[in-house]
């Protein structure tokens, strides 16, 4: 067995043990994160370092020229995207902005589909026709990866509007939550008032998730909003409620965000979390981030949501060095194979720049191009 | 792997299996003329109410649609047929109202957009242009898009600029949407019909000024082909190329210019994407000669784009350079008769035939 196959099979054995765990097929029902299974505390862990690694990773392939456009790094924020899909069911919606790579890891996405999408390979999530910022998963109920600024918001609502609506007109389906993921640049886009606006109106059970790294591309948030201490008010104004939460700490998102999701499916009404949190790496790669202190980076980094949670977990006597060590090990195995399998999957080829154009592609569609139907991605 | 209801068993996604209706063929299709003569909006009405009795996935949502009965009386009594959840009024907010649709439409349900007016729907060009044309590409082929976005388009009775847009132009520029734009009751309920049951996006074109037309509409169910064309009036001298209000203009003008013995043909698109060019490369071998009538500006208009195809497919066949009648190139006007001017109407048209055949 090749040390790619092993580590690929690793991960099989860590997602099934997950498909077992109450984290996914049902949210975990303790009252506080430390009274959860040992198990969902580990997986965890490992989701962040996962996400971490993955993201170190991915630098080094796009500062290698083999991951193109753009590329947002989520190293920093793991805590947020781990802990909130954490308190949520595995066939609720969720739908995120172009900083994807996290929410697709933490969703279940197999790393080596991520890597091949950014890589523009055949196997990944979108067949490369999305990229990096266009994390699509089918089967674990991520809608995107969407590109513009707040694009996202509506749809959020779409999805809630969605399940509700296939729940009471057409008795179909359960109570769902969905969320709805935006950076604090969202904040500032007239349809998230409009979307907000409208999940209030209609009680749609949509939960929409700040997650307030400070910085909307380089400008920082008291430059870029009205009352940025304040953001929850904004929320309330709407009727939503809303709550502050330290973003950097997964126990305490777990304890802080479980009974808003809970509430949320029960009473279908939208809420609005602002998760402070912090990214260690530019907007983009291309950011040269002259607009903050390396220290102020520093000060960030110091409060590390993994080191935390590794020393929580290490506390309780969940984990010790030496399973650490090994945990880390194994992920960084299960990530150079990802970059492995996308360096060496194969290229779109040429007639797929005319597929998935129309579900039903007629003849005229076009002056120029004959469209035809795509085959299924056979990793979705 | 979890269970879909929606998207992967319970009910067909529009990506792994469109569930297309029975088209036929233009000659099977109930016949164009008859006597239930009823208005645009009613066939509308109708088309949108037999889909939503067959498939509870088809709802419609959209400023003034329920309680008010519809700005222009369309879904006239579909609040209380169908009820407030399936027949929704909206806040005024196009871009969030059309995202969220787009989403709902992801995840397997039929929404039905309604545009007061397509001058409307710049304020939702994100979400009707960046997501829902683009949607299954971007995902994969994952994630499809069966919405219906319809409303008003163009000059109505005298609303000057802001409200007057013609937008086929502007959207038909991208890859992933349908269009399709009806000139008459007949049609109106049979591409509507065919629109809701479509897999991809589809932007559908009305008019204010049509809406209260009355022609026979048949009172069965029959869904009009997207891509084929239907030949309106037949002649001999020039063939009119035209889609929507203007096919009426061209009509009229057919009626005066038969007065002086011109006989020309008169070329109803009905759906723009896709563009039936081969029922004009048909004609053109007939006439060798053809003027194509649009309602937008004529810079890269709709108009540049038939008469492009027609010079790439059929060039040979022509006698004359083909030309295009657009609406002056100049914002909308208020007063009642430069917005006549304005328009490609039945006198400019008549003119403009009668410039071609010297």
């Amino acid at each position: 067995m090749t040390q790619a196959t092993a580590a690929s099979s690793e991960h099989t054995q860590m997602n099934t043990a997950k498909a077992d765990s109450p984290a996914s097929g049902l949210a975990p029902t303790a009252k506080t994160a430390t009274e959860l299974p040992k198990e969902v505390l580990v997986k965890w862990l490992y989701d962040m370092q996962l996400i971490r690694e993955f993201e170190n990773r991915t630098m080094q392939a796009y500062q290698q020229a083999k991951i193109g456009g753009f590329c947002h790094i989520y190293t920093g924020q793991e805590a947020v995207a781990v802990g909130t899909i954490g308190c949520t069911n595995s066939d609720d919606p969720v739908i995120t902005a172009y900083r994807d790579h996290g929410h697709a890891l933490a969703r279940g996405m197999s790393p080596e589909s991520c890597m091949a999408e950014m890589f523009g390979k055949t196997t990944g999530c979108a067949k490369g026709k999305g990229g990096s910022m266009h994390m699509f998963d089918r089967p674990n109920w991520l809608f995107g990866g969407h590109g513009i600024v707040s694009a996202q918001t509506p749809m959020g609502a779409g999805f809630a509007f969605s399940e509700k609506y296939q729940l009471e007109v057409m008795g179909i389906g359960k109570k769902k939550v969905t969320l709805c993921y935006m950076g604090d640049g969202a904040l500032d886009q007239g349809c998230f008032h409009e979307a907000q606006n409208l999940a209030s109106l209609w009680d749609l059970p949509v939960i929409y998730i700040l997650e307030n790294n400070g910085y909307s591309m380089g400008t920082a948030i008291n430059r870029h909003t009205a009352n940025s201490e304040n953001l929850i008010d904004r929320a309330k104004g709407y009727g939503i409620k809303a709550a502050k939460i330290d973003g950097l700490d997964i126990m305490n998102i777990y304890n802080e965000f479980k009974p808003i999701v809970d509430e949320c499916r029960e009473t279908s009404r939208p809420a609005f979390i602002d998760l402070k949190t912090y990214r260690y790496q530019g907007h983009s790669m291309s950011d040269p981030q002259k607009y903050r202190t390396k220290e102020e980076v520093d000060t960030y980094k110091d409060k590390d949501s993994i080191a935390k949670l590794c020393s929580d977990l290490m506390h309780m006597g969940h984990i010790d060095e030496a399973g650490w060590k090994s945990m880390r090990k194994v992920i960084s195995d299960i990530v150079r194979a990802s970059v492995e399998h996308a360096e060496n999957a194969p290229i779109p080829e040429a007639g797929e720049l005319y597929t998935d154009v129309y579900a039903n592609p007629q003849k005229n569609l076009s002056p120029t191009a004959t469209y035809t139907h795509g085959t299924k991605n056979p990793l979705m | 792997m979890t269970t879909m209801p929606m998207i992967e068993s319970d009910i067909h996604p529009a990506v792994d299996n469109p569930e297309l209706p029975a088209f036929l063929p233009n000659d099977q299709l109930p016949p164009f003329d008859g006597d239930r003569i009823i208005q645009y909006r009613e066939a509308l009405r109708e088309a949108m109410s037999e889909e939503m009795r067959k498939d509870k996935r088809v709802f419609l949502l959209g400023e003034e649609v329920a309680q008010y009965n519809g700005a222009y009386k369309i879904s006239q009594g579909m609040l209380d047929e169908f009820g407030p959840k399936r027949i929704i009024d909206t806040p005024i907010s196009e871009n969030g109202f059309a995202g969220m649709a787009i989403a709902a439409a992801m995840t397997g349900l039929r929404p039905i957009v309604e545009f007061m007016s397509w001058s409307f729907s710049f304020v939702a060009a994100d979400p009707i242009l960046n997501n829902a044309p683009k949607m299954l590409y971007m995902s994969g082929g994952q994630f499809g898009c069966p919405i219906v976005f319809r409303g008003n388009d163009g000059a109505g009775g005298q609303l000057a600029s802001t409200h007057s847009w013609c937008v086929e132009a502007l959207y038909a520029n991208v890859p992933g949407l349908k269009m399709a734009i009806p000139s008459n009751p007949y049609d109106a309920k049979g591409l509507l019909k065919t629109a809701i049951n479509d897999p991809d996006p589809v932007f559908f074109m009305e008019s204010e000024r049509m809406l209260g037309d009355k022609a026979h509409v048949p009172e069965e169910e029959y869904y009009i082909p997207f891509g084929q064309a239907r030949l309106a009036r037949e002649g001999d001298a020039v063939t009119l190329v035209s889609f929507g209000r203007p096919v009426n203009f061209c009509l009229e003008a057919a009626e005066t210019l038969a007065a002086e013995g011109i006989e020309v043909d008169v070329l109803d698109m009905r759906t723009i994407r896709p563009l039936d060019i081969e029922s004009i490369i048909e004609r053109v071998k007939v006439t060798n000669k053809v003027l194509v009538v649009d309602q937008s500006w004529p810079f890269a208009s709709i108009a540049s784009e038939v008469m492009a195809q027609i010079c790439e497919t059929c060039f040979d066949w022509l006698d004359s350079a083909p030309a295009r009648l657009n609406t002056a190139d100049v914002p909308t006007p208020y007063a009642k008769g430069l917005e006549y001017d304005y328009l490609p109407n039945p006198e400019r048209i008549v003119d403009a035939v009668r410039k071609m055949l010297g």
